[in-house]
Formats: structure tokens, sequence, C-alpha cells
């Protein structure tokens, strides 16, 4: 513990705002140069921002349609369905914050089994029953589209890539020939070709495979093709997280009596995927960016609604609020992603080496 | 006195290490060349000798941390095999403390400890935390329980990875130059629980330069040189009477400081 004698504090250091201000913005005379053409600069582009979104911006396209670009084409009458799936979900991820520290076990464990649960509650909820089910009819998966389309794309595409990327890591990193070489070939297929073309074949391809009775609708191919195509970087990001864990602990592990799937899922994976927390965020914002695609399989995902929107009669021309309020959307989705993934990583880095 | 430290008694019912002709290569390094030791229960070994002569890695044979290539290694009665149930066998009989601690920086400190019997031996989590507690006691950081391995010093780091080695209730202990990566003043405090255990009556093989420890408890002392046993003695006659030069070089390089 410090001495409690010793008082000596370090130096204080006061210079005020005016201070800081010349020592770091007006001296020497190039810098107050630079300082005042980027002001200037900020200001101009600032002031055309605002007085376009403010004066000249045609807003009423984006307020009549926002029932569209949220749900597109989701029938209007059974929208409380897709506003209760929100609900699902809010109420959980509340939860989930509210219990984050709760020391209690069994809470936790319930809620992980909710979260697992909600997704085929949500699925039946959108999809519906039978046809003529006077509850809940049936919405076919191919009128999803808008904002409702991209949520499902990305969160089922993230919510399926992940485990298999897991398992096609460890996968890679098996000592069985077979396997190895079979995750290796998968792994360095799907990351060789683009994610059109990957949509393109899951599209096309996907049916050969299933039995001709099996009709799956786009939206499903499609998510399969987003799956496959994620789990290939999730695998290799994962990988590179196993090979930066330290060999002492893959020994530690074996000395003390754990076999191989123990020493995985006990020691090994949660230092791995500790390490890549950012690497896979960043991957998995770019899937939410990259669920725009399907708009070539004939999709309406939220740029896609944006698109069909200015082609509205009465709207024509009004790309930029269009586009603007879908780039806003986008980019708060994926800020608050990039911004979870900062504070999980600062929740797991307790007690870093 | 030679027939204390005489290796072909005939009794053979009390050796739990068993290790005959072992030899392994790295590559077409040959590492180990026929190494030949029996440890009997409750003994303390001190193995030393120059870096590189295959010390730690003779030890790590004997818990398959590495695959020897050609002899026998026999521990409590199970042949060290390629057989994964024999390896998983004697690595629950074994426990290892090694240089650089290999803790599990991600789980706290007690949680280093219950790991492997709650998973391993299948004990309900209450009584894993109950021993665990009585060990952390024993090596002198009960205090440390809900800390982080990283928020240790060296010293306690250590002497946790003793208490996560002993959870397991092993029947030999393994050390593989414990107090190399320690600062000197931290030595100590690991020392006296090696030498509390060795008076326990734990069977240990201790890879070291701590004569001052293997003068202590240490019932015989092996000195390795090039992959082989160069000699072996009790410690007394070991530091009194080397009989090879190679021996009485390395004893003058590590005693004259």
């Amino acid at each position: 513990m410090t001495d409690p004698f010793d008082m000596e504090m370090p130096p204080r250091v006061e210079i005020g705002v005016l201070g800081w201000l010349k020592n770091n913005l007006f001296s020497p005379w190039y810098n107050a140069l630079l300082t005042v053409v980027s002001l200037a600069f900020v200001i101009f582009v600032v002031r055309a921002i605002l007085r376009w979104a403010f004066f000249s911006a045609r807003w009423e396209v984006v307020t009549t349609n926002l029932k569209v670009f949220m749900i597109g084409r989701y029938p209007a009458a059974e929208a409380w369905r897709v506003i209760a799936s929100l609900a699902i979900v809010v109420v959980l991820a509340g939860l989930s914050w509210a219990f984050r520290k709760a020391k209690d076990r069994p809470i936790r464990r319930w809620l992980v089994l909710a979260w697992i649960v909600s997704f085929p509650v949500i699925g039946i909820l959108l999809r519906g029953f039978g046809e003529d089910n006077p509850f809940m009819p049936r919405v076919s998966a191919e009128v999803w589209s808008g904002l409702l389309l991209t949520l499902v794309l990305a969160i089922v595409g993230i919510a399926a890539s992940f485990p298999i990327g897991v398992l096609m890591a460890l996968g890679r990193r098996s000592r069985l020939p077979v396997i190895k070489i079979l995750c290796t070939i998968y792994i360095e297929t799907i990351r060789g070709v683009p994610l059109i073309s990957v949509l393109f074949m899951s599209q096309l391809m996907l049916p050969l495979f299933l039995p001709p009775h099996i009709r799956l609708a786009t939206v499903m191919r499609a998510l399969v093709g987003i799956t496959l195509f994620s789990a290939a970087y999730t695998a290799e990001n994962v990988r590179g997280g196993m090979a930066a864990v330290p060999r002492g602990q893959y020994e530690a592990a074996q000395a003390v009596g754990l076999n191989k799937a123990l020493m995985m899922i006990l020691i090994v994976l949660p230092q791995a995927l500790r390490n890549v927390i950012p690497a896979i965020v960043g991957q998995f914002t770019a899937l939410f960016k990259d669920t725009t695609l399907v708009v070539i399989v004939g999709l309406l995902e939220l740029l896609g609604i944006g698109k069909a929107v200015t082609g509205q009669r009465q709207f024509i021309g009004l790309h930029q609020e269009v586009y603007f309020f879908v780039a806003v959307l986008f980019f708060i989705c994926c800020f608050l992603m990039s911004y979870g993934s900062r504070r999980l990583e600062k929740a797991l880095g307790v007690g870093e080496r | 006195m030679m027939s204390e430290v005489d290796m072909e008694r005939s009794d053979t019912a009390d050796q739990i290490i068993r290790c005959r002709e072992v030899h392994k290569w790295f590559g077409t390094f040959h590492v180990l060349r026929g190494v030949d030791l029996m440890v009997r229960k409750g003994e303390v070994i001190v193995i030393c000798g120059p870096s590189g002569s295959g010390k730690s890695t003779f030890i790590r044979c004997i818990n398959r941390l590495e695959e020897h290539q050609k002899g026998t290694i026999v521990v409590d009665g199970i042949e060290v095999t390629n057989d994964l149930r024999n390896i998983h066998a004697v690595q629950r009989e074994i426990g290892m403390v090694f240089q650089q601690f290999n803790l599990f920086p991600h789980l706290k400190v007690i949680d280093n400890v219950t790991l492997a019997p709650i998973w391993v031996r299948r004990w309900s989590k209450d009584q894993a935390v109950k021993i665990a507690e009585e060990l952390l006691n024993r090596v002198g950081i009960p205090e440390q329980a809900q800390k982080y391995p990283g928020q240790l010093s060296g010293g306690q780091q250590q002497r946790l990875a003793i208490a996560r080695a002993l959870a397991m209730q092993p029947k030999i202990m393994l050390f593989d130059e414990p107090t190399s990566a320690l600062d000197p003043e931290m030595i100590k405090e690991v020392l006296d629980v090696m030498v509390e255990l060795a008076k326990s009556g734990m069977t240990m093989i201790v890879v070291t330069h701590e004569m001052g420890f293997a003068k202590q408890v240490a019932d015989r002392i092996y000195f390795f040189d090039d992959g082989s046993i160069v000699e072996y003695n009790t410690p007394a006659e070991f530091f009194l009477k080397p009989k090879e030069e190679r021996t009485k070089k390395f004893l003058s390089q590590i005693l004259t400081h």
C-alpha cells in the first residue's frame, strides 16, 4: 500500500480554455491558418446540409411511407404481429440488461432459454398458420420486405452463422484429416467467391438438393446463402483467435485431466472468442450491410424498398430524402452493434492478463 | 548407501513410476537417449542438468504432454501409450506445475481450482469449492479467491498453480522449473509450499536448479546431460562426491555464485 506520509503529488498543469486553444489550434502560424480553413469548410458543409434538411427537403416522402419502409408489403392488417415480435425482442433485451450483473444463475439460464425459444416464436408470429386461419393467417415470406426483412436476414444470418463458423474453425484445426480437409475446402471456396454468386447459387442450386415436394421461399434460400457465406468468415476469425491462445493453456488443460472437448469448450474457446470480438462484430456489421445484395434475387429489403418508393408517382425525383433516411437507419443499426461490441469487450475484459 | 538408491530391487510393487529405455526425437534431433528412472510412492526426485539436456521433455513424457517414441513409461500400473483412455487416466493421476504458471486467465482464482474437479471428477460445486478453499488456504492465498490470476503476484500465481494441480487429488506431482520465472524475493514462498507438500508424503518429480530445496527434501538427485542420465545419488552423496566429470563441472557452475 502507499505510504500515508508520502504527500508528494504530481505537478499540476493548468492552462485553461484559452491556453488550450492557443497551444493546440493557433500556434505556430500555419496551425492557425489550418484551423481557420478547416472551420470554414465545416461550417460551409454543415450549413448546406442543415439548409437542405430543414428548408428544401420534402420529408413527406418519408413520413407518408414510414410503414412501407418498416414492413414493406407485409399486410397492414397483420402489422401487429411485427410489433409483437419487436416487443418480444425489446422485453428480452431489457431483461438481459437488467440482470446482466445478476449472480443468480437460474435467472440467466432462463433468459438464455427465452432467447432461444423467441426465435421460433417470432418465426411463427411473422409467418402465421394456415392460409385461412382466422387468428393468424399465413403471410408468405415472399412479401416480407423493408426494414423487417433486413433485420430478419441479418439477425437469423448472424445467429445461425456464428455456431456454424465456430464448428468450422474447430474442424479446420482438427487432427482428423477428413474433417480438416472438408472444412478447409468449404471455407476457402466460400471466401473465394463474391456474396452475390453465393446468393445466386443458393437460389438455383438449393432446390436441386432438396426433395421435390419441399419448396423453400426465396427468403429462406437467401438466408441459407447469407449464413453459409458468413459462417466461412466467422470460422477464419475464430481460428485466428484460437491461434492466439498460448500453447501453455492447452497443456495446462490436458495436465488437469480435461479431454479434448472440455478443453475447447472451457479453456480455449472462451479466450479465443474474447480475442476476436472486434473482428467478429466488424464482420457481422458487414453482413448487415451486405443484406442489401438480396435485391438481385428479387427481395426488397430496406434499400430495395427505398428504391421502390422513389418510383412512386407523387414523389418522383426525391432520391436524396429517401436514401438519406435509409442511410440513417443503417447507421443507427451498425452503430448500436459496434457500441454493444465495445461494451461486451469491456465486460469480458476483467482480469485481463 | 548404494542399496538405498538401487534401481534393480526385486520388489517393484511400490514403484509408482517406471520408465525404461525412454527415447524421443524432435525431428531428427535425439532429445532423450534411453532414460531409465523408477520412483517409489512418496519419494521426491529432483532432476537437474544444463538447459537442452532433455529434463523438461522427459517429465512432459510422463504425463503425455510429449510423446515418447521408444521404451516404456508405466504410471501407477497404467502404461502410457497412444490409447486415449490410458492417457486420460494417467493425466488424472498426475498434477503438473509449469514454469510459466499457465493459469486460466479468464477464470477467477477459485474457478481455476474447481474447474477440473467439477468437470473431470464430477464433484458437486459445493464440494469442489470447499476443497478449493482448503487448498488456497494451504498455499497461503485464501483471500485471493475472487480475483483473477492476472491480479496476483508471480509467487501467488505459482502457488495458485500448485493448488489447481492438487485439486484433482493427484498421486504424483510434476514440477517443471517452477521457480525459474519468478522474481528472487518470490522464490521462497513457492519453495516453502513445495517443501510442505514433500513432507506430507506426496510423490514428486521436480526439475529445478534450487539445490537448497534438493538438499532439504530430495530422496535422489538425477543429473541429466545430452538426453540421458549421467548419474544419480542421494543429495548428500551427490553434492559431496560426484563421480562424473560433467557433474562436477555442472555443480561448480551452479554452486559458485
